[in-house]
């Protein structure tokens, strides 16, 4: 019998697993998706502020959980990313190019060529020393933002115009742009799903497991993980983008390492490498986040040990706490 | 006889002062099982890590299917059809069996890293893995995942994935070390059932095997090939007995 021969059928005896579905994600963006008329029918309205700058961050985190949860490479960096797509937006609108359709192509752009340069020197290594170099890359940023005199430098860029689409201004409105930026959550999540998935997504997945297995099977390791890098960073890109739309303020404070810090801390608390857990863990953290800080002025006193302790009692993250009480037993 | 698919020629590798590889010259004809022995530390894996790509020899050549490869680097050499399996079992855990096959068969398909393709529903790939999960018999596994196999079974899956390559020659590093009698013999019959059909470089411990399958036997004793032919003038060898057989009784 040659191995080239072509498909013989399998066996009924080892039927293939059900398909996933995504069964979590879509109730959560139905929910998400009512939010707005939950707020019509009384809720506060600070809520859609909340979860539009909730759901700005997912983003950011649902890419960096490519990368570190699918790919196990743990970036003390991404916060860079985030700032570059909020800069270029802010520097581009005060300049007069408030265009989304001009802007996005630049935000993208840049966000793909400081990944594919940091990511062609920190590739090369793993560990600590990998979580270190994407931290000094992501500090490099952070002062360079400061330094940026002509557009605010430490205290930041004021914004007094949201981007247009297509000259329409879409964003002026919170409805409409609490749906615009669920729509790019939804579609980030479908996207970063399908990568997975695919026969990429896959290599991806093994190196993490077994680099060395991977690369005498035939695969350059690290060209897979240089992209999957450069496209956690487009996307992280685009939430800097949202975001600086939301605030209508850009800061250096946007990319300094204790934002990375948080986007890591999103990522476990949700549950590492599940996708759905990532959003799941930065509207968890930016509810605690809210409802602490209305509590006492010195919440992180309260928020830090939350932290230590959740990571030491909920193995798999809030997902992997939903999976325990039977919620969402899909794969 | 037919131009062999491996050759290795004066091959040097040194760990500082210490000779882990002292000139070896060693050839496998196509459809070839030669055997590599020695005891331990005679640098054995430290031989198919050069072999594979994973090491780089000081000096010496190495020439695959003509090639000289020594600069390749291990996925090139895989490409090209040069399979390994580990003394250490090497598999991907989270994968189910199938998948780690497909993985293999995903390395030589046209578009092996495409990014939006659906890699798990994908018969042109499950297709030829399943060739391979069946030729090693683990059919009914092969939804299990790898890091619930036994470790004969991990075994097999490991040569399942050689096979996938396409391979002109498989090492294999130890396919028998710490697996029972009753799984060993299984292996053994598995590697019978391959012989003739691929060249192989078989480093094993386990002489019962290396004796019944070899067509060839090379001795390794540090770092150098002290023997080398057939397995009875192997056998017979005075000095094979002294340095190494002697011990196993």
């Amino acid at each position: 019998m040659s191995i080239a021969s072509p498909s013989v059928p399998a066996p009924a005896a080892a039927a293939a697993p059900a398909k996933r579905r995504p069964v979590v994600a879509i109730v959560l963006f139905a929910l998400l998706a009512l939010l707005p008329v939950a707020v019509s029918l009384g809720l506060p309205s600070h809520w859609l502020t909340l979860v539009t700058r909730a759901m700005i961050f997912a983003i950011a985190a649902l890419s960096l959980d490519l990368i570190l949860g699918v790919g196990g490479l743990v970036s003390f960096g991404h916060a860079a990313f985030v700032g570059i797509g909020a800069y270029a937006t802010g520097i581009m609108i005060t300049e007069g190019r408030g265009e989304a359709l001009l802007i996005l192509p630049v935000v993208l752009g840049l966000c793909a060529l400081f990944a594919a340069v940091t990511g062609a020197v920190s590739l090369r290594t793993r560990g600590v020393t990998f979580i270190m170099i994407t931290l000094a890359f992501g500090q490099m940023v952070y002062f360079l933002a400061q330094a940026l005199s002509a557009y605010g430098g430490d205290d930041g860029l004021t914004l007094y115009e949201r981007s247009t689409v297509l000259g329409f201004d879409v964003f002026k409105n919170r409805i409409g742009f609490f749906y615009v930026v669920l729509g790019v959550l939804v579609a980030c999540y479908a996207v970063i799903s399908v990568i997975v998935a695919s026969r990429f997504g896959r290599v991806l997945r093994a190196a993490r497991e077994n680099a060395t297995r991977v690369a005498v099977t035939g695969f350059h390791v690290g060209r897979i993980r240089l992209v999957a890098y450069i496209i956690s960073g487009m996307i992280a890109g685009l939430s800097g983008f949202l975001l600086a739309n939301q605030t209508e303020f850009v800061s250096p404070a946007y990319m300094s390492w204790p934002r990375s810090g948080e986007l890591i801390f999103m990522v476990v608390l949700g549950g590492v490498g599940s996708l759905h857990g990532a959003i799941i863990g930065a509207l968890a953290f930016l509810f605690a986040e809210d409802v602490l800080s209305g509590l006492t002025e010195h919440w992180k006193v309260i928020f830090g040990p939350m932290i230590v302790l959740f990571v030491l009692f909920t193995r798999g993250g809030l997902v992997g706490l939903m999976r325990k009480l039977g919620v969402g037993r899909h794969d | 006889m037919t131009e062999p698919v491996l050759v290795l020629t004066g091959v040097q590798k040194a760990f500082g002062a210490l000779k882990v590889t002292d000139g070896v010259n060693l050839s496998v004809a196509p459809g070839e099982l030669h055997a590599l022995i020695g005891p331990n530390g005679a640098g054995k894996t430290t031989l198919v890590h050069q072999i594979s790509g994973m090491l780089r020899p000081d000096t010496g050549s190495i020439r695959f299917k003509g090639q000289d490869v020594i600069a390749l680097p291990p996925e090139k050499r895989a490409r090209a059809g040069l399979a390994r399996t580990f003394q250490i079992t090497s598999t991907i855990p989270s994968l189910s069996v199938l998948e780690n096959v497909a993985l293999g068969v995903q390395a030589r398909a046209s578009h092996p890293l495409a990014l939006f393709r659906n890699a798990a529903r994908d018969e042109s790939l499950n297709g030829p893995a399943w060739v391979a999960v069946e030729a090693v018999g683990l059919s009914d596994r092969a939804h299990v995942l790898a890091g619930r196999l036994s470790h004969g079974e991990k075994r097999a899956l490991e040569i399942a994935m050689a096979l996938t390559l396409e391979p002109a020659a498989i090492l294999l590093d130890e396919p028998l070390a710490g697996v029972g009698r009753e799984e060993g013999e299984r292996l053994i019959a598995l590697l019978r059932s391959l012989k003739g059909r691929y060249a192989m470089l078989l480093v094993e411990h386990d002489m019962e095997a290396v004796f019944a399958l070899a067509d060839t036997v090379s001795v390794l004793v540090y770092g150098r090939v002290i023997a080398s032919g057939d397995p009875a003038t192997v056998r017979a060898d005075p000095a094979v007995r002294e340095a190494y057989l002697g011990e196993e009784g």
